[in-house]
């Protein structure tokens, strides 16, 4: 089934993504090896000139790894008319055992192309590029990761065949199925209710203390406040926001709500979270770099301002979830 | 207002300038990048408004059709068949249907010929298709002949002709009453060409399916969602083929905003130059320079776009029709109903405005680390 467009289109950026960041590779380690800020060699200033274009490259391939996972999502859902069995998203990505690792594994290079591009940002403001190195040693890590994605898309989207009867989200996120999945859906709806807004709750304060007082404790505690939040979030959207949604007490599928029958609440739902998530993720990574001393003042204040944004994606995703909780016909808990 | 966004806009001033002094090299690239968008966004606006027709259309076909099968090959139903059925729980109604084709000598074309109840048409008396009645000058009350292939002549006068809403699936079809159809084809009494299912939850469908084939091991139940996952997947992959054959348009394209964007002039060599000495930065070339490409891929994005909804929608999109649509003799006319997807615009997206970007990425820094004491001194 390689010859449907969103797949070429995904397996291009995967490829590209993939091809430049080998052509790269060969320049980090140049990087690495001879980097010298106070020479004035003619090797040093080549380098120099070169990082810009690397930056930019590197820029742009992360960028469209951040929409390609957007690309993914809603492709995977709009594949699902294609197979027996599949009612969503759930359903394309069950068909071979390549789905679910390529779509965590594109969500890893979400996250991770997030971190890049934000420490890359704060080196970029400083005088002296103080985190070059670092940087590029990160970039030949990142290398690896998003070879494996592209194998994983390959693997998947090669070995989709038609005839495969697949199981539907009502199967795999049943309350009875022993997944971890199914761990999270069978939560009763009080103690998910307590984790999900204790999780959010926490995030937003993290997030929104770093933004006003700085700090280095709180960076940390912001990025893992927001990675602890992610997980909440997405417990919460499997063992009730989706229900009440649905407005089905059975019904616990973190796709469905993707759909255009549920008005696309789900994109409302998701894409301030995952940028919340990034931000807060990216707020906390570059807080090991505050104490150089170029980076002193900027650090504290590109931390702040992703501080900020992260905790105006948390808030709006806890706001629209309260509000499709309270606009819903559902009673889950009564009261 | 904040002092990023006050320098964005600054920036995007001085490229708008910028490309104004350069008027027809930038029309050039932006005519040809105008030109990729509008094919490949009329190839997918068409082939996803042909998918919705197609889904439209089947969505009032029974839900599961049986076929009798000998040797491997289409037969007809014998006259004990639907009793042997019996009463499937989920069935709403079963009818022997009958049907089949008719050459035609005078179009060149094959007919679909199919019994109605008498109540609908009366014997001697047939219904048709609009683009068969435009093709053979019919119009209610004419009476034509049909030689049947037993070599007899049978005259029918038309009682009306099909609402053209209805074109796309009755283009070829004849409706005449089941004495006549059975006298016309000779048709054995008793048998029908096939049996239509209705089933009134669709996740029962497989279910009924499955009981039918092994109480009648003979039958091949034709289930109406595989009908139409083979549509969506036949016009998916004639789109993704299309796709395939324009991938070389794309690389040549690439390849020519690569000339284009490497292809710096001395006069815009000299303006990087001075901008650069009045204190410019590499950063805040690259980031003029990325404007510029922004610019120029949203604008013929959009005109692209906008162009290829009026060519798909309001002139039947006659550059991919052939390939796409399917051929034959009496082809159906039908207007497309306006679709945007989402899906198809991002995918488009990723196919024009990713390549534009990787391809300029190069020559922009290219442009962007320029001495300036070198260019100002050529």
């Amino acid at each position: 089934m390689l010859f449907q467009p969103a797949i070429i289109a995904l397996l291009l950026a995967a490829g590209l993504a993939v091809v430049m960041l080998a052509g790269a590779a060969p320049f980090a380690v140049q990087v690495i090896r001879h980097w010298d800020i106070h020479s004035g060699s003619e090797r040093q200033l080549a380098l120099e000139r070169r990082t810009y274009l690397f930056s930019t490259l590197l820029t742009f391939v992360l960028v469209a790894q951040l929409a390609a996972l957007l690309l993914f999502v809603f492709n995977a859902d709009r594949l699902s008319v294609m197979f027996v069995g599949a009612m969503c998203a759930v359903g394309t990505l069950n068909v071979n055992a390549w789905g679910f690792p390529s779509l965590i594994a594109q969500m890893a290079v979400f996250f991770l192309a997030a971190i890049w591009l934000a420490i890359n940002h704060v080196d970029t403001l400083a005088r002296d590029y103080p985190l070059v190195r670092i940087k590029y040693v990160l970039l030949l890590l990142l290398l690896p990761v998003l070879a494996t994605n592209l194998w994983l898309e390959v693997q998947y989207f090669v070995n989709l065949k038609a005839n495969v009867i697949t199981s539907c989200c009502g199967s795999m996120f049943s309350e009875e199925s022993k997944t971890i999945t199914a761990e999270a859906t069978s939560l009763e709806p009080l103690p998910a209710l307590w984790l999900f807004y204790g999780g959010m709750l926490a995030a937003i304060a993290a997030s929104l203390w770093h933004g006003r007082r700085g700090g280095r404790a709180s960076g940390f505690l912001t990025a893992l406040t927001s990675g602890a939040g992610f997980v909440a979030a997405i417990t919460g959207v499997l063992s009730f926001v989706s229900l009440y949604i649905y407005e089905h007490p059975h019904h616990h599928c973190p796709f469905c709500i993707l759909k255009p029958e549920y008005d696309y609440q789900g994109y409302g739902l998701y894409i301030p979270l995952f940028i919340a998530t990034a931000a807060g993720l990216g707020a906390g990574a570059m807080q090991s770099f505050a104490g150089r001393p170029s980076l002193a003042t900027i650090v504290p204040r590109v931390s702040a301002r992703l501080a900020k944004l992260a905790a105006a994606g948390f808030l709006l995703f806890t706001a629209l979830s309260t509000w499709f909780i309270l606009a819903s016909n559902l009673i889950l808990i009564e009261h | 207002m904040s002092p990023w966004l006050e320098k964005q806009l600054h920036l995007i001033d001085f490229t708008l300038a910028s490309l104004g002094r350069r008027k027809t090299k930038n029309i050039g690239l932006l005519v040809a990048y105008t030109l990729i968008v509008f094919v490949l966004a009329s190839l997918t606006l068409f082939t996803h408004a042909l998918r919705s027709e197609a889904t439209f259309v089947l969505a009032s076909s029974p839900e599961v059709i049986l076929q009798r099968m000998v040797a491997g090959r289409h037969d007809l139903i014998p006259p004990d068949y639907i009793e042997k059925i019996g009463r499937l729980r989920g069935v709403q109604k079963k009818e022997g249907r009958l049907w089949g084709y008719y050459y035609d000598p005078v179009l060149n074309a094959n007919y679909t010929f199919m019994a109605r109840p008498a109540d609908e048409v009366k014997d001697g008396y047939i219904m048709v298709g609009n683009t068969l009645a435009r093709e053979r000058g019919l119009a209610a009350h004419n009476t034509i002949s049909f030689r049947s292939y037993s070599g007899k002549l049978f005259t029918f006068e038309v009682s009306a002709v099909l609402s053209p809403d209805s074109e796309l699936l009755s283009a070829d079809l004849v409706l005449l009453s089941e004495n006549d159809f059975r006298k016309f084809f000779e048709y054995p009494a008793g048998h029908f060409t096939d049996i239509a299912l209705s089933v009134a939850n669709p996740q029962e469908v497989r279910n009924i399916a499955a009981k039918l084939s092994s109480s009648l091991p003979d039958s091949r139940p034709i289930l109406r969602e595989e009908v139409l996952r083979t549509y969506q997947s036949v016009f998916d992959w004639r789109e993704g083929i299309v796709l395939t054959v324009l991938a070389g348009a794309i690389l040549a394209f690439a390849i020519l905003a690569w000339e284009k964007a490497s292809g710096l002039s001395a006069e815009e060599k000299r303006e990087i130059g001075i901008l650069k000495a009045i204190g410019w930065e590499t950063g805040d070339v690259i980031r003029m320079k990325s404007w510029e490409g922004l610019l120029i891929s949203l604008t013929a994005f959009l005109l692209g776009f906008i162009a290829a909804y009026v060519h798909v929608f309001h002139l039947g999109a006659a550059v991919f029709e052939p390939v796409l649509k399917g051929w034959s003799v009496l082809y159906p006319s039908f207007t497309l109903v306006p679709t945007i997807d989402g899906l198809q615009i991002a995918t488009l997206f990723f196919f024009t405005v990713f390549p534009y970007t990787a391809a300029v990425l190069v020559p922009i820094w290219r442009a962007a680390i320029t001495d300036p004491d070198a260019v100002m001194r050529a």
